[in-house]
């Protein structure tokens, strides 16, 4: 079976994850089945693709979440930057702090506002004082768009704020610890329209400075935010290319029907 | 053996009112008859209403008879026994069912009170056949009476689930009034030990001495009733048990929910379980016989200064035994915290171990408090170990290399053997009593806020 064509008019940079012939087995049932695309840098990758299409399961692959589940195999091959992230060479934590992830349900630590930003640098040492701390802290939370609601309660629980904030909350956490990539899970699915909206602003934002991968199953969603949009069935990628060609002008049967609405 | 056949009795008019009922509604609905309920409501209905009367009645006569015999007996008394005052007459009345019963022998005994007691023989024989006989005609008029309500139109569904409410209210009522009743008589004979000794005396005394003179020139007999070396050698034990059962409870459970596989952890934690199912008679003397001389000869060879029984070798073998109530209990809220928040962690960078310490464990705090505070709660209550292991003397000290002793040891000691029950080393036992039991109350209801709170947040 020949790949699906893996970089699509590559305009926007070059690829600074790849994946290649991308298997994954859940104990004997098959998953994802050889899923080949690029990650570049400055631009939103969109997800899309029916429930149980294996979007999810590899946006997880990216940075080995999956090697928390039990009976989880993967095979083929994800390069960061040339290295095998599945390779003996890889630490793992250094992965993940490499390639954030937001979740798709908002899951801030039971802890304050401010812990819960200060909490990747802190296990990675990335500042030296509390005042550099402070500072990273409060330039997380603005390049979340969640300071200036939040700046007087940086002490009370991350769990008080409200839906919207706390998803802005874990981007704020995800980019304290500066990563190259961001991924998304739905980010969006467990909160209203106007945080949406806010969300989507800052995702526009952040893509000047990480390249993103986004899970969505809002269509109109993945239309306004990304650059790219591949679309997944029932375990395989069908489809890749710049949003508008997807969306207008997709090659397969079903990525067209899904798109328009026919099923999903 | 009577009582059986009476029983027996009343259940064959129960069984056979069961049948009889179900009998007619099968008729009626034979009979073409819409029935507003199935026949076994009907036979339920006459059944209940045969045996349960009866029953109840039983168990209250049971519970009355001797007082009425004992009234009725004081009535037909001869004038010279009628007319004393009222403690002797109680002793009198003491006197006269022991020779009954042929527990006193009957030489140099008054004609008086020999007759009284044939009298009250007769009594109870007549009492004893007038409750069998009340009981069984309550049987058969509840069978009649259940017998002539039946009709098509008797709602035998509410009727039965009705009365079987009424038993239920019946049984919580019960469990309600025994707890009520307990707490009232700790109470009540703890202020009659606070009218001899002064409360401030018990709270804040440092000397436990409870042997009290019989006679009042016995020498070496005070009675002193300072309970603090009690309360500090509880405190002593209850702290060594914990430093025992925290860490590693806690651990295990860390390693149970977060890092075992599940097939071991299937296998792992009922094995933990089973240390809570070990008598703790079976560790008393573990703690007494193996525990003891392994804390002495390792004490002794360090250059301590070690007593035959010491608190560390009680207090570590407690601690054991409760390692599964802090460890089982932890560990089901350490795994009740969300996998989001674990995953949140790891996708930051963060290791299994820095995502334990720093999320999950705090996250699960509330829980793994509160089953602490219920391990120390029962730690406080445990008796066997300590009877066996630490010794009776009542020391204040921190050394837990030194004997010291609890509370419940004292409870055990006060009451073992004949006391008399007015005397104030016999209350200070429910005097004792009461604060255990206001302070492992305190406790879990303290661990009980917690465990709520913390159950609110993740449901």
């Amino acid at each position: 079976m020949p790949l699906p064509s893996a970089g699509a008019p590559g305009t926007l940079g070059e690829p600074l994850m790849a994946a290649r012939g991308v298997n994954v087995f859940y104990g004997a049932k098959q998953a994802l089945r050889g899923v080949s695309l690029d990650i570049r840098r400055g631009e939103v990758l969109a997800l899309i693709g029916p429930s149980g299409c294996g979007k999810s399961t590899f946006l997880r692959c990216l940075n080995r979440m999956n090697d928390v589940v039990e009976g989880a195999r993967v095979e083929g091959e994800i390069r960061l930057e040339g290295q095998d992230i599945y390779g003996p060479e890889m630490d793992v934590v250094l992965l993940r702090a490499r390639v954030g992830m937001v979740a798709q349900k908002p899951n801030p630590f039971p802890k304050s506002v401010y812990d819960n930003v200060a909490y990747g640098p802190r296990i990675h040492g990335l500042t030296s004082s509390r005042a550099e701390l402070d500072a990273l802290v409060e330039r997380s939370l603005r390049d979340a768009a969640l300071w200036d609601e939040v700046k007087d309660r940086l002490r009370e629980p991350g769990t008080s704020l409200s839906g919207g904030q706390q998803q802005r909350l874990c981007i704020a956490r995800a980019i304290a610890v500066s990563p190259d990539v961001l991924l998304m899970d739905e980010p969006c699915s467990a909160i209203d329209p106007i945080a949406t909206e806010r969300i989507e602003m800052l995702i526009e934002q952040l893509r000047q400075r990480y390249a993103i991968v986004i899970v969505t199953h809002n269509m109109q969603q993945a239309a306004r935010i990304s650059q790219r949009t591949a679309y997944f069935h029932l375990g395989e990628m069908l489809e890749i290319g710049p949003t508008h060609e997807v969306f207008t002008a997709a090659r397969s049967e079903k990525a067209r029907d899904y798109i328009s609405g026919r099923f999903g | 053996m009577a009582l059986v056949l009476l029983l027996s009795a009343i259940l064959l008019l129960a069984a056979f009112g069961h049948w009889s009922g179900a009998r007619f509604a099968r008729r009626a609905r034979a009979a073409g008859l819409r029935l507003p309920a199935l026949p076994a409501y009907y036979g339920w209905y006459v059944a209940l209403w045969t045996g349960l009367p009866s029953l109840l009645l039983l168990v209250l006569w049971a519970a009355t008879q001797d007082w009425a015999v004992r009234q009725v007996l004081i009535a037909h008394l001869p004038e010279g026994l009628a007319a004393l005052p009222a403690d002797r007459l109680s002793l009198e009345l003491t006197t006269i069912r022991n020779i009954a019963y042929g527990l006193m022998p009957r030489q140099g005994v008054s004609p008086e009170v020999l007759a009284a007691a044939a009298e009250y023989l007769r009594l109870r024989e007549l009492a004893r056949l007038a409750g069998w006989g009340l009981a069984l005609s309550a049987a058969v008029g509840g069978l009649a009476f259940a017998a002539a309500q039946l009709s098509p139109r008797l709602r035998a569904r509410h009727a039965v689930e009705r009365l079987v409410l009424l038993v239920l209210l019946l049984c919580s009522v019960v469990a309600i009034l025994t707890t009520v009743g307990i707490v009232l008589s700790l109470i009540s004979e703890s202020l009659r030990f606070f009218a001899r000794v002064p409360a401030g005396e018990f709270f804040l005394g440092l000397t436990w001495s409870p042997q009290t003179a019989i006679r009042a020139e016995q020498v070496g007999a005070s009675g002193a009733f300072g309970a603090v070396p009690l309360f500090a050698g509880t405190l002593l034990i209850g702290a060594v048990a914990m430093l025992t059962c925290v860490p590693l409870g806690l651990m295990a459970a860390v390693w149970m929910s977060e890092y075992a596989p599940a097939r071991v952890r299937d296998v792992a934690k009922p094995a933990l379980e089973v240390l809570a199912g070990i008598p703790s008679v079976v560790y008393g003397f573990f703690a007494m016989l193996t525990v003891a001389p392994v804390v002495r000869e390792l004490g002794t060879a360090l250059g301590f200064e070690v007593a035959a029984q010491s608190a560390l070798a009680a207090g570590v073998v407690m601690g054991v035994m409760i390692i599964p109530n802090v460890s089982s209990l932890s560990d089901d809220v350490i795994r009740a915290v969300p996998m989001s928040l674990r995953e949140g962690s790891l996708s930051l960078g963060a290791t299994r171990a820095e995502t334990v310490t720093r999320v999950v464990l705090p996250a699960a705090l509330p829980g793994i408090v509160a089953a602490v505070i219920l391990a120390f709660s029962r730690a406080l209550g445990e008796t066997m170990i300590v009877v066996m292991a630490a010794g009776l003397a009542a020391n204040i000290t921190v050394n837990p290399l030194d004997a010291v002793t609890t509370v419940t040891v004292h409870i055990a000691m006060l009451l073992v053997g004949d006391q008399e029950f007015d005397s104030a080393k016999t209350l200070s036992a429910f005097a004792l009593g009461l604060v255990l039991f206001f302070a492992t109350l305190t406790l879990n209801l303290i661990a009980l806020h917690l465990a709520r709170r913390y159950r609110e947040r993740y449901d």
